[in-house]
């Protein structure tokens, strides 16, 4: 039997090195984060305990609003309900801001690990929006509020329990002052 | 000749179809049915190297065994139970050495490199029991950096004319590479060869990026980026690494894009007001339609193959569920109908069957139902199986499966949807949200 030797298709062999804008080519086209910035005060990770400007004793200071009045509230599973507590904190919150008007405010919403990625962007995005409507109904302007989801990507608790999951499916309300928007 | 192999196959074909297993000539083939339940017996003797191709030719041939090892359909041979040496590309196989180590399929190649400094690789694909070649030789030329390209497209060749399927061996993975403990993790996009080598990456981990997904001709990639602190979705272009913004509105998130067989059209997943709901875009004119009005939450859109259909988790019932609607939108019908939460659905690229994620008596499944939601099977359970993506032939899932607790860990996995041949795809470190492209 005769054997025929075709040739293969084009090869083009794209550049093994096709890619590599590695991190640091991309840095340089990155904007800074929006939460990046020196006003913003970031409860996730390790600035937890470092609470922005001011003392809690000053009432006009972002940290009185955090441990104060309280910067977060927390969701039943898979709900996006406010119960009476949250509703209290957020009168609260609706209160500090409507007094220090030079604030505004990005409304964090997060869900715990269990559920796709996909479908807890959306709850989050369902829970930051219910902390709007509520700080809307008392008087903040929407002028000065946003809302984000980061779905179930920043947990601050992590174990794979309940009790970890009760503490991340919550929405925060992160205060900085003319961020902006 | 089919005898032989039937008797290696669970005759769950024959029984299917109603025959009896016959004892026929035939060519050598694997009929890939749930049956499969012994891989085939094959050798792939170094190739015989020419000039300065000998580890080279070490390394395609150890390569192409892998790919089709890889795949559970095959099996190896280890070379030191090989009675014959193949010594020389053009001399006649010694088909009794074969057969007697059981060898059904035989991959026989040569290794050169031209004066140019090209790799030049030959092979051909034996039937060891028919005595006879399957398929005609061919030629491969590239260069020496792309060993594995040209490795993995002989196993695509291999695997095609045995298995009568398209192969999926060269082809690539966007995932989203991470880093660091679960409350600080760093994200960041990175593309790879199918099998894990040749990590590249494509953005830094300054901000959270999510679900990356190839175009149809894997030139492109839509990814959620949250560089601008809200997540917003962005096209890339994978040969310049350059990217634009794609959907812009203010106040509104984006999020959960695909590409249409077109590589044209885009859905996506929209969040204002706090509800989400499905979106399309012309990327080309940036035009958007909605395509969902719902108060529910509608998400993970993904295209059928011809683009004229859409399927989509939605938890309008109160659970989600999964549903198909025509690609303009319109009325849309349940296809889950099972116990638990279902999400992420992914139509295949045959375009007859939808993976998926299921969340049932918490634990996660990646399961696949006919287009229609019929024939559901779970292909994996564990404490977070999650974001099914199709392998070119639609033989093969990859996903990301996740581990409990304070030090869990995301990895990429495959599974055949048989359900068989679960692996862990090797990254360097944490990976999540798995791509496919297109074969190359």
């Amino acid at each position: 039997m005769q054997t025929k030797f075709e040739r293969g298709e084009p090869m083009s062999f794209l550049k093994t090195t096709l890619i590599l804008c590695a991190g640091l080519a991309l840095a340089a086209c990155t904007d800074p984060g929006r939460f990046d910035g020196d006003n913003t005060v970031d409860l996730n990770g390790d600035n937890a305990s470092g609470y922005g400007s001011g003392t809690a004793s000053d009432p006009s200071s972002p940290a009185y609003f955090q441990q104060a009045v309280g910067d977060r509230v927390l969701f039943v599973i898979d709900t996006y309900t406010l119960t009476d507590i949250a509703r209290n904190t957020l009168d609260g919150q609706a209160r500090w801001l409507l007094a220090n008007t030079d604030y505004q405010a990005v409304i964090e919403g997060h869900a715990d690990e269990q559920g796709t990625r996909e479908y807890n962007l959306a709850l989050g995005a369902r829970r930051a929006n219910s902390v709007q409507e509520y700080l809307l109904s008392q008087g903040v302007p929407a002028s000065r509020m946003r809302v984000v989801s980061y779905g179930k990507e920043r947990p601050i608790e992590i174990c794979s329990d309940e009790s970890c999951y009760a503490q991340n499916r919550r929405a925060v309300t992160v205060i900085s002052i003319g961020a902006g928007m | 000749m089919m005898y032989r192999l039937v008797t290696l196959l669970a005759l769950i074909m024959a029984t299917l179809s109603g025959m009896p297993a016959k004892a026929q000539d035939g060519p050598l083939r694997i009929e890939i049915t749930e049956g499969v339940i012994e891989p085939m017996p094959f050798a792939v003797p170094e190739f015989v190297a020419g000039g300065a191709g000998g580890q080279v030719a070490a390394d395609i041939s150890n390569l192409i065994a892998a790919d089709l090892a890889g795949t559970g359909l095959f099996r190896a041979i280890p070379s030191n139970a090989f009675i014959s040496r193949v010594t020389s590309f053009s001399s006649p196989i010694q088909f009794a050495d074969w057969k007697a180590v059981n060898a059904q399929a035989l991959v026989t190649g040569a290794v050169d490199v031209d004066s140019a400094g090209k790799l030049v690789v030959r092979f051909r694909v034996w039937d060891v029991f028919a005595g006879q070649e399957l398929g005609s030789g061919q030629q491969l030329v590239g260069t020496t950096d792309g060993w594995r390209r040209i490795a993995h497209k002989i196993a695509d060749q291999v695997y095609s004319r045995i298995t009568g399927e398209g192969g999926y061996f060269d082809s690539r993975v966007v995932f989203v590479s991470e880093t660091g403990p679960k409350d600080k993790r760093a994200k960041r996009l990175a593309i790879m060869d199918y099998d894990g080598a040749n990590v590249t990456y494509l953005t830094d981990s300054a901000s959270l990026v999510l679900a990356p997904r190839f175009s149809p001709t894997g030139d492109r990639i839509l990814y959620t980026s949250y560089e601008t602190g809200f997540p917003r979705i962005y096209v890339l272009d994978v040969q310049s690494v350059s990217r634009r913004v794609l959907e812009t509105q203010d106040g509104a998130m984006s999020f959960a894009p695909r590409f249409g067989p077109n590589g044209r059209n885009v859905v996506y997943s929209l969040t204002k007001g706090g509800n989400t709901d499905i979106y399309s875009m012309d990327i080309n004119s940036g035009v958007s339609q909605r395509l969902t009005s719902a108060p529910s939450i509608e998400t993970a859109p993904s295209y059928s193959p011809d683009g004229s259909q859409i399927v989509f988790q939605s938890d309008r019932t109160g659970t989600s569920q999964l549903y198909v609607m025509g690609a303009n939108g319109g009325e849309a019908r349940r296809i889950s109908n099972g116990e638990g939460l279902y999400g992420t659905p992914v139509w295949s690229p045959r375009g007859d069957l939808i993976a998926f994620t299921k969340q049932s008596k918490r634990r996660f499944h990646i399961g696949v139902m006919r287009t229609d939601g019929s024939e559901e099977r779970l292909l994996t359970a564990s404490f977070l199986d999650e974001g099914p993506t199709w392998s070119p032939n639609g033989r093969v899932i990859m996903f990301t499966r996740e581990t409990q607790g304070a030090t869990g860990q995301a990895n990429l996995y495959s599974v055949d949807i048989t359900g068989r041949n679960l692996r862990r795809v090797p990254t360097a470190g944490g990976a999540s949200d798995p791509a496919w492209s297109p074969l190359q």
